[in-house]
């Protein structure tokens, strides 16, 4: 077990490397360097950086210099939680991107459990009531979650909540509290204003969990123990949720790894659709301004996030599955 | 059991070739053959969308600025001729709006096969024959789907966006599937050390999240680049992260056929690598290569809708489903104007029509099964 978790430990940490090598391509992607776009957004405001100073800048960031040199020097930076400075926002990186990252997990991380609280019932109901009305109507909204892309379903869904009920939809705040400080009050609008993109984000992987659900479980179903269990006259509430069930679960667990990649994907364009205060919108701004240490954070950060939560979700499995705790040994 | 029996009755089944076997297993599957059909449908669109279109997509004109799709009427009296009405436009005088009013005095007949812009047909044959359009006079036109801001007609733009999507998806899946079956391929045949990399690195790549990547990618693209290399550059940004799910397949195909008969006869009878490979192994998982390929489609029709969405993939002048999409961004705009969001019907039902047509396909890849 402690083998599994070990390996487990040592790809995060190679997939954290990985990022962080992205990120810096990103940063270091367009043409001219952070000097360069800084000189010319000085002279566009009138101002002009005379050449000693660009060379002093230059000799700051340690441009110039190899790149990999360049790589060393922004990781050291950045382990200690220097992430440079944002060009757009005058403030540095940490500073503008502050709460909206911890919006960005709160979202992703409700997105995640919704999937769970609505996949694992249907899933349940889709395979002990197979091509019931029920189980058919299902599996149309699941095609439906599968082949609509997030963001054109959030764009339709506040279209109908504007034409229908002349409701705004979007964001996460009501617009008079959007600046308060938090209390009660704010933490309950937020509540109120969760369900709805954590739906849009977690429908895909609903659709996809129900039917991982119905098909393990209906293979589970068809075993003799099932037939057993209940020739010994256990209820079949019992029979199902208490054999079946718990097998079927497992490979469910599993796919968190691939299920929170894509959420945060997706809560990164909803929120730009919906207008959410995550990373989203900073990140477009960024790369449009090409404030490229702002952008290149935010990447960094988000794959930063989504390896630790895969983390956590794989450790969990293992507590879950004693084949994986076993077999390991 | 039921299959089994049915299969010894007819004798056909023992002569048959293995398409042939898939191709009967692939038509029980009708809603994969009706998604067929409709994919089908979408190519012929990507092949003639300058004849499907009665209007250069990219003449604007102020005075058209958002107008509602025209009813069409289809009988004239008794007789078949549809036509349209003539409009009026005004500004409204309280809110400013451009609003049109039909004017049933004006009769504007629909032609079949009319005279528009100049085009190559399949690139090939100059002409000037699309298959609707109306009579020269240039006051007079149809807008089957309304036109968007600066007045160009939806319905052409629809179609050129259809070509340069659907042709988006498809070269950035064959891209995807070069690294995929290279790679999955060297994965599953050798194995060991090479195999232990390749899937390290496949599962790096799938924990990452791709559309922030993607967009810093994207976002890093000159702006001075033409629409041919900007449509390039998507094309491989979205291929480099989407072969892992092809060359996951591909090497399990390897590993499974690895130790079949047939291969280890072929090895043994003295076989180079290379022959084995291509002349034994590959022509029979290639029906799963197919059907993953279409399986991994509508991930890259949506990626590129996604980006150009957002305005760091294809940029005006290039049409394509994301950037007709764009118009639609701000709901106030679509409330006004719900017809911009027609781009996202095509989008949602391809993505449909590829994911029936990959689950048919992937349920006849193996005919022998079940």
């Amino acid at each position: 077990m402690l083998a599994y978790i070990g390996r487990r430990f040592v790809l995060a940490i190679f997939t954290v490397w990985a990022i962080s090598v992205l990120s810096f391509v990103i940063i270091q992607l367009p043409p001219g360097d952070y000097v360069s776009s800084y000189i010319a957004q000085m002279a566009s405001m009138g101002s002009v950086v005379s050449d000693e100073e660009a060379q002093a800048l230059r000799i700051q960031y340690g441009l110039g210099q190899p790149v990999y040199v360049q790589y060393v020097k922004w990781m050291k930076q950045v382990v200690v939680g220097n992430f440079g400075m944002s060009m757009e926002w005058k403030r540095p990186v940490t500073e503008v991107i502050g709460a909206r990252l911890w919006m960005t997990v709160l979202i992703s991380v409700s997105a995640l459990i919704l999937t769970w609280v609505l996949a694992l019932p249907i899933g349940i109901y889709s395979a002990v009531r197979q091509y019931s009305f029920g189980d058919y109507l299902a599996t149309f909204i699941g095609f439906i979650g599968l082949a609509v892309p997030n963001f054109l379903l959030a764009l339709v869904i506040l279209y109908f909540g504007f034409v229908l009920f002349n409701a705004h939809i979007g964001g996460l705040f009501s617009p008079e509290l959007q600046d308060a400080e938090w209390s009660a009050a704010k933490v309950w609008d937020l509540a109120k204003h969760l369900p709805i993109p954590a739906l849009i984000l977690g429908l895909a992987g609903t659709a996809q969990q129900i039917r991982i659900m119905r098909a393990n479980l209906l293979d589970e179903l068809r075993k003799p123990y099932v037939v057993t269990a209940r020739s010994k006259g256990l209820t079949e509430t019992r029979v199902i949720l208490k054999y079946p069930v718990r097998v079927a679960l497992n490979p469910f667990a599993s796919t968190i790894g691939y299920t929170l990649p894509y959420i945060v994907s997706g809560s990164i364009i909803v929120s730009l659709v919906l207008g959410l205060p995550t990373v989203g919108p900073l990140l477009l701004k960024a790369l449009i301004a090409q404030d490229m240490f702002l952008a290149g954070t935010i990447v960094l950060l988000l794959g930063v996030m989504t390896v630790i939560g895969t983390l956590i979700s794989d450790i969990l499995l293992v507590w879950i599955d004693p084949r994986i705790r076993l077999e390991e040994t | 059991m039921a299959v089994a029996a049915a299969t010894l009755d007819s004798p056909r089944i023992f002569v048959a070739s293995q398409w042939q076997l898939m191709w009967w297993r692939f038509r029980k599957h009708k809603i994969a053959v009706a998604s067929a059909v409709v994919v089908a449908g979408f190519y012929l669109v990507v092949l003639g969308a300058d004849f499907l279109a009665y209007a250069d997509p990219d003449a604007s004109e102020a005075q058209r600025s958002l107008m509602p799709p025209q009813r069409v009427y289809w009988f004239d009296g008794w007789s078949f001729s549809p036509y349209v009405h003539g409009f009026k436009g005004a500004r409204d005088p309280l809110t400013f709006k451009r609003v049109y009013v039909p004017d049933p005095s004006v009769k504007v007949p629909i032609r079949f096969f009319a005279e528009g812009f100049e085009y190559r047909f399949l690139g090939l044959i100059p002409t000037t024959r699309h298959l609707i359009g109306v009579d020269g006079d240039a006051t007079k036109t149809i807008f089957l789907l309304g036109t968007d801001v600066q007045g160009r007609d939806l319905w052409s733009r629809l179609m050129y966006g259809t070509r340069i999507s659907l042709t988006i998806g498809l070269l950035g899946v064959t891209a995807s599937l070069v690294l995929g079956v290279v790679l999955g391929g060297l994965s599953g045949f050798y194995g060991g050390a090479i195999d232990t990399v390749i899937q390290r690195v496949i599962e790096i790549l799938r924990s990452i999240p791709t559309i922030p990547l993607w967009m810093g990618l994207a976002a890093a693209l000159p702006r001075e680049w033409t629409v041919l290399q900007v449509y390039f550059a998507i094309t491989v940004i979205i291929s480099l992260l989407g072969w892992t799910e092809l060359a996951r397949v591909v090497r399990g195909r390897f590993l499974a056929m690895r130790e079949e008969d047939f291969v280890v006869s072929a090895r043994l009878v003295g076989c180079t690598q290379m022959r084995t490979i291509f002349v034994h192994m590959v022509p029979s998982f290639m029906s799963h290569i197919i059907a993953a390929t279409t399986l991994a489609l509508p991930a890259m029709i949506i990626s590129e809708t996604a980006l150009s969405f957002l305005g760091l993939g294809l940029r005006p002048p290039a049409i394509s489903w994301g950037v007709l999409l764009q118009a639609a961004q701000n709901v106030q705009t679509v409330a006004i104007s719900p017809w911009l969001m027609i781009p996202s019907i095509p989008v949602i039902v391809a993505v449909m029509a590829f994911n029936f047509l990959g689950d048919g396909l992937r349920d006849a890849a193996d005919p022998y099964g079940r």
